[in-house]
């Protein structure tokens, strides 16, 4: 039974890391349309700036900084590099998208080569701590990814809900072509959109590489990839949608991984990889998403 | 007459490079044809990857876990352990087993499209990985297995049996899998270019371009987008045998997402939708970390291997580069090398009035008309 509940502990904290990425690349694709690739470089690039600045800042002055340089990078990358991209043409997001993945090879290979083959610490206060909960012992990085991840996600939810920005996102969602006749200017909409993605990023950097994972390594940004899945999932362009699918997939890994011993016909370090092959079969079912409206196309 | 004589000489465009390609062994060394090879193995998989993004416009990162496929396909029906198979008869089969494996994704890959199917396809890259790693009996695991080389009819391509020399120049393996190569590549080359111009490339071409009115055109939009991931496959696990055959070794580790992405950055950089622009990018790509780590020592700037201390490597370098030069091409030429070659080639043929302004040579100013009708995935 505490197998079980320390299983869905771990699921639940690494499901709300997923959402703080997925919730992102949401943003990013409801603004933009653009599926963005470069999403793990920037987590990167902010996770290797705590880690470089905490021992001057603090932690908490080292993760502002982080938060702050990597929105304002994820707001230059897409108006210096990507909007710039295919002008008036209706496939533009697509190309863009693979700009991201240049962008993506470019800020990787920096950040790999800076961080090369050292495990670098991050320096937050969570450190090994534990806490008993009852019949369970959890990290304390455990509980503060779950507690910060929620304010950050309800943060998010309250600006799309509440804020005028958030209302021209959405409108610009829903058709820019309109959007953007009623005033509503869709590149400071879309820039903005970006630099909160950004900002999300590099905070879920710090909770990705806490305890009980071993620190910054310049693999980690691969592991961002993994809430590709959980945004699929929820059907790309719904933020419920992605947080739905993060907690499945964050549940998905834990399990496996937690019962891995009596799943040892699907291999060693399986729990890594099931979050892609629950994307399969669930495309298979539902080619859009679970959470994706129905389209219609009209001629 | 002059039609005909134009003709001959568009076939001579293509016979002479491939005349030219034919004399290299002759004088090139092993590291040269290596990169030959390996380019032409590249090429073959770029094709296949070109077709499926750029004709048909569908985004793929799963092209690593096809032409693994191919490559440990093609290891395991020729090796031990496993049946033992004549290695031709593995060769074709592990061509098959790539198709098989992209029909075994196609019910995701006809209903998912563009960049969606990018990350399902990540999904095959991240799996396909880890089975690579865990099934050991077949694959050898973490450390791979080796390649038996391939044989026909008697001759085998690798340094003897039996021992060869032509014309003064002792024929190891690599200028036996040059011809080799440059068969498959040309059976490639054509093959492809016949689908583009022919019925099932118009097809997808439309699709492309609006899959409401392809359908309304009456092309059966589930069927094509599956077919095209199943050829692309297919061409993708042609690449995995000659890449197992050059490697002579073949490691999971190799066939991870960087791949799956370096194929893409070359049909971006080569120009989506154009089978000279995916070869163009293929060597580019390939050539260029190879060329990096033999003239590190010359560069400026760069590093040579080992020497750590947060230097710029060669393999960094030449990363850096190829990154860069996907954002830049489409920010400024968005179809790639092959639509700047053909700027040119229209440039050239209009020849200005002497007295004229030159003409602006900026490709950013050139890039504007054909960016309108440009559709990339």
């Amino acid at each position: 039974m505490s197998a079980f509940l320390d299983n869905l502990l771990n699921g639940l904290a690494l499901g709300s890391v997923y959402a703080l990425i997925a919730l992102g690349f949401v943003t990013i694709f409801k603004a933009s349309g653009v599926l963005n690739f470069a999403h793990g470089s920037l987590l990167l690039l902010g996770g290797y700036l705590v880690a470089v600045l905490h021992d001057d800042l603090g932690f908490a002055g080292a993760l502002a900084v982080a938060v702050l340089v990597t929105a304002a990078v994820a707001g230059a990358l897409d108006r210096l590099l990507l909007q710039p991209v295919g002008g008036g043409d209706p496939h533009a997001a697509h190309v863009q998208t693979i700009v991201t993945i240049g962008i993506d090879i470019v800020l990787v290979t920096d950040l790999a080569r800076r961080i090369g083959g050292d495990l670098l610490p991050l320096g937050d206060p969570w450190g090994d701590a534990v806490t008993d909960l009852g019949p369970v012992t959890v990290a304390d990085s455990r509980v503060a990814a779950i507690l910060v991840s929620g304010l950050a996600i309800g943060g998010a939810f309250a600006l799309f809900r509440f804020t005028s920005w958030g209302l021209s996102l959405r409108a610009a969602a829903e058709d820019s072509e309109a959007a953007a006749l009623m005033g509503v200017r869709l590149t400071r909409v879309r820039t903005a959109a970006w630099c909160l993605a950004g900002g999300l990023a590099a905070l879920a950097a710090v909770f990705l590489v806490a305890f009980p994972a071993p620190g910054l390594e310049r693999t980690t940004g691969q592991i961002a990839l993994k809430a590709f899945p959980a945004a699929i999932l929820g059907g790309m362009a719904s933020p419920v949608g992605a947080l739905v699918g993060s907690m499945l997939i964050g549940l998905t890994e834990a399990f496996v991984a937690g019962y891995q011993s009596d799943l040892h016909v699907l291999g060693e370090g399986f729990g890594d990889v099931a979050p892609y092959a629950v994307m399969v079969l669930v495309l298979l079912v539902r080619p859009a998403g679970l959470f994706a409206a129905k389209g219609a196309a009209r001629v | 007459m002059s039609d005909r004589l134009s003709r001959l000489l568009g076939r001579g465009g293509l016979l002479l490079p491939l005349l030219l390609l034919c004399a290299l062994p002759f004088y090139l060394d092993a590291f040269w044809l290596r990169i030959g090879l390996f380019s032409m193995a590249a090429a073959i998989g770029a094709i296949g990857l070109g077709l499926l993004s750029g004709s048909a416009g569908q985004l793929s990162l799963g092209h690593a876990f096809f032409l693994a496929v191919g490559a440990y396909g093609y290891v395991w029906l020729a090796g031990e352990p496993g049946p033992g198979l004549p290695p031709s008869l593995a060769a074709l089969l592990a061509v098959l087993l790539a198709g098989a494996a992209g029909g075994l994704f196609s019910p995701v890959a006809g209903r998912v499209k563009g960049i969606y199917l990018g990350v399902a396809t990540l999904a095959l890259v991240f799996l396909g990985h880890h089975v690579l790693l865990t099934a050991d009996s077949v694959t050898g695991g973490f450390n791979g297995r080796s390649v038996p080389p391939l044989e026909l009819g008697g001759f085998t391509f690798a340094e003897s049996d039996p021992e060869l020399t032509l014309l003064g120049v002792p024929f190891g393996a690599e200028e036996r899998l040059w011809y080799l190569g440059l068969v498959l590549f040309s059976v490639t080359w054509f093959t492809a270019r016949g689908l583009l111009r022919g019925r099932p490339g118009r097809a997808l071409v439309a699709l492309r371009d609006s899959e409401t009115a392809a359908s309304v055109m009456g092309v059966h939009v589930a069927r094509y987008r599956s077919a095209a991931f199943v050829v692309s496959s297919m061409y993708a696990g042609l690449a995995g045998v000659l890449l197992a055959l050059s490697f002579r070794r073949v490691v999971p580790d190799y066939f991870s997402l960087a791949l799956s992405v370096d194929y893409l950055a070359m049909i971006v950089i080569g120009g989506l939708g154009s089978v000279a622009g995916a070869t163009a990018g293929a060597v580019f790509v390939t050539a260029l970390p190879l060329l990096m780590t033999r003239y590190a020592d010359q560069l400026p700037l760069v590093a040579t291997p080992g020497s750590g201390g947060g230097s710029i490597g060669p393999t960094e370098a030449s990363r850096y580069l190829y990154g860069a030069a996907i954002v830049v091409i489409l920010l400024y030429a968005p179809d790639g090398l092959h639509g700047l070659a053909r700027r040119t080639r229209a440039r050239l043929r209009r020849r200005p009035p002497a007295a004229g302004p030159p003409p602006p040579s900026s490709p950013t100013t050139t890039a504007h008309p054909a960016r309108a009708k440009e559709h990339t995935p």
